[in-house]
């Protein structure tokens, strides 16, 4: 995962300060349809001027958990506060939120300008003033020269920004964002990923998105919560999801991974050795883990954290160091990745960055290699 | 090439099956001879005869307000049951009205007039109204049975309309009934005007369903045609056939245009759907 967060780490972040009150606070929502559990006990807590994401894969319950936000769907069981107010029995004309559909849902017998002054004529707000907002919002998203069209006379790329300028014109507090980018191609995704966030942090708004591109998250997000099968599989920074996964679903779900099973030999304040079959090797880690030894668990390793070698490292202890043969190189580019068969018949994945020009790479097909990585690089899960 | 030519034929055949007698229709209305299958050459004055019979006029006249309040009455309630069965989801017996509802369209209508003809009688014994047969037990009787073709195509275009739009404008702050009239309606309104118009062709064709529920005194243009023929087709008839045949013809085929617009304009929703909107 070439990828980095858009965003400067700054200031004590809200969700670390215990005197900061979520804007959002959702309480042990569930939501079933008929005996189908499409959202499971979730809880959520989500501040002021965030840009969180729900990530999870198709069906896992993003969008019910959105609706039910915006107030097109009601929990079956569970609270949800916005701003400190109970939402339940309050209809979505009366929440302080708005919603960018996935579909855009503009409407298609209205000009891009009606479209975006619909919500500040339901206000009651004055002629004058509409044609100003609309004006300044159309100018913010790039459709100054559009407003007279009809949906169906622009692009693709272009109903996304109608859609954003019409959810955001009545200055929501908080703005739901149902796969925003889903429907662009991959070129004008990753352009508007960065127009979205700087028109979020323009803004101020509370920003929840949901996506199933974890790098759509990853670069987008102040924080994630990784959904699957409508539960909460973890909440976190970006860094904190890649880094520390907290179960092999979230290890396997963001980027990918090299999971080995292993058993707990040494179970000490400061590290930790697993034995593994395998990696065909002991697999030393430099954080204590909340297991007994002799439990088993498995290990997880991202590719780019494992180093190539066609001489065994120096000075090597045996602890994360095995060997295998190359079987296949994908080049990308910028970087490669190789699958290795181990001697244990496992096959592990690497991506190396390629510092040197193809044809000149030391290490290529068949080569038997070593491969090694350092203590901080494995995270033991047990779930 | 010996196939195609045969293929030529049946449909030739299918066609001159179809259009001959109505083409004879048309052809004999401009006979100047009295007697209605002999041509006495060609001449118009049966048109103008027409336009002075005063029983013929009326009963048009009659046709035509019934066929227009019925439409009218079909479309506002075809509309609120097409939006009930596309929208408020899965509410108790929901496939029953479902069902229920395309039963008038298959039901033979000689059921349709007798049951409404006592209906219409048990309620004015109930409670004096509808007083006697007349216009109004017509208007009524047409609007059951065309409601529900009007119901029928409300619903499927009520069904292929995005949800998420109605939602939409809800989330921007509309309550629901201006979100109906703001939103929904524009959207099909194109299919509103072709149920009026299909309404509207049902009312004026029909002549069973108000043979049963008329009274003295209201007899609708169908009626009229229908019993005269009993004593002799005449070219004033003939005449009278051949103009509302372009009424209901017209009618038809603008229904059918707004029908294909709507068509294209649900293909193209579907199409900024696919790409993207
Ligand atoms: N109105 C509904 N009735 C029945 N099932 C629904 C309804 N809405 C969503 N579901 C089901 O709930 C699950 C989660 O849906 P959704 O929230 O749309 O998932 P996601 O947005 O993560 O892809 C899906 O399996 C879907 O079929
Ligand atoms: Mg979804």
């Amino acid at each position: 995962m070439a990828v980095q967060p858009i965003r400067k780490p700054t200031r004590l972040e809200p969700w670390q300060d215990p005197g900061q009150k979520p804007y959002v606070r959702i309480e042990k929502v569930t939501k079933t349809f008929g005996d189908f559990v499409a959202v499971d006990e979730v809880s959520l807590s989500i501040y002021r001027g965030e840009f969180f994401a729900l990530l999870g894969g198709s069906g896992s319950g993003k969008t019910t958990l959105l609706r039910m936000l915006a107030g097109f769907e009601t929990p079956t069981e569970g609270k949800i506060f916005i701003d400190g107010v109970d939402m339940a029995g309050i209809p979505p004309y009366e929440r302080p939120v708005n919603m960018m559909f996935q579909s855009y849902a503009l409407f298609p017998h209205m000009s891009v300008e009606q479209n975006v002054a619909f919500g500040l004529k339901q206000d009651g707000v004055g002629k004058a003033e509409i044609k100003e907002r609309v004006g300044a919002i159309l100018d913010l998203v790039q459709l100054g020269q559009f407003g007279k069209r009809k949906p169906h006379q622009l692009s693709g790329g272009q109903r996304q920004r109608v859609a954003l300028a019409r959810s955001l014109v009545k200055r929501p507090k908080l703005l739901l964002l149902d796969e925003p980018l889903g429907a662009l191609d991959k070129r004008l995704r990753e352009r508007t990923q960065f127009e979205l966030v700087n028109i979020q942090e323009k803004l101020g708004v509370t920003f929840i998105v949901v996506t199933h591109d974890q790098e759509e998250a990853m670069t987008m997000s102040s924080r994630i919560a990784v959904m699957n099968h409508g539960v909460i599989a973890q909440t976190g920074t970006p860094t904190e999801i890649y880094e520390y996964p907290q179960s092999r679903f979230v290890a396997e779900f963001i980027g990918s991974v090299n999971m080995f099973e292993g058993r707990v030999v040494e179970d000490q304040a400061d590290h930790v050795l697993i034995r593994s079959e395998d990696a065909g090797c002991d697999l030393y880690i430099n954080h204590a883990v909340a297991v007994p030894a002799g439990a088993t668990v498995g290990v997880a390793v991202r590719p780019e954290k494992i180093a190539l070698s066609k001489e065994p490292p120096a000075n090597s202890d045996g602890r994360n160091v095995t060997s295998g043969i190359v079987r296949e190189i994908a080049y990308l580019g910028d970087v490669s990745i190789y699958l290795v068969e181990l001697k244990t018949g496992k096959t592990v994945r690497v991506t190396a960055p390629n510092v040197v020009r193809r044809t000149e790479m030391p290490i290529t097909w068949d080569d038997e290699v070593h491969l090694s990585w350092r203590p901080f690089a494995g995270v033991v899960l047990t779930q | 090439m010996k196939q195609m030519g045969k293929l030529a034929w049946a449909l030739w055949f299918g066609y001159a099956f179809l259009y001959v007698p109505i083409a004879l229709l048309i052809f004999y209305s401009f006979n100047e001879s009295r007697l209605v299958t002999v041509w006495g050459g060609f001449s118009t004055k049966w048109y103008a005869e027409l336009l002075q019979n005063d029983q013929l006029l009326g009963a048009a006249w009659l046709s035509l307000k019934v066929a227009a309040m019925s439409a009218t009455a079909s479309v506002v309630l075809g509309t609120v049951a097409g939006l009930a069965l596309a929208r408020f989801g899965r509410f108790r017996g929901r496939t029953l009205f479902g069902g229920m509802i395309t039963a008038p369209l298959v039901m033979p209508e000689v059921i349709t007039g007798l049951s409404l003809l006592l209906l219409f009688v048990a309620l004015e014994q109930a409670i004096g109204w509808p007083d006697g047969r007349g216009m109004t037990t017509i208007t009524i009787a047409h609007t059951t049975f065309t409601m529900a073709y009007v119901a029928v195509i409300i619903q499927s275009r009520l069904v292929s309309l995005d949800e998420s739009l109605e939602e939409a404008a809800m989330d921007l702050g509309a309550r629901p009934a201006k979100v109906f009239f703001v939103i929904t309606l524009p959207i099909i309104a194109p299919a509103i005007v072709s149920g009026w118009l299909l309404a509207f062709t049902l009312s004026l064709d029909d002549v069973v369903v108000a043979s049963f529920v008329s009274g003295p005194g209201s007899t609708t243009l169908p009626m009229v045609i229908f019993s005269s023929v009993k004593f002799g087709i005449s070219p004033q008839i003939n005449a009278l056939a051949t103009l509302m045949m372009v009424v209901v013809a017209t009618g038809i085929f603008i229904a059918s245009l707004v029908m294909a617009r709507q068509e294209r304009q649900r293909k193209r929703d579907e199409q900024m759907a696919v790409q993207g909107g």
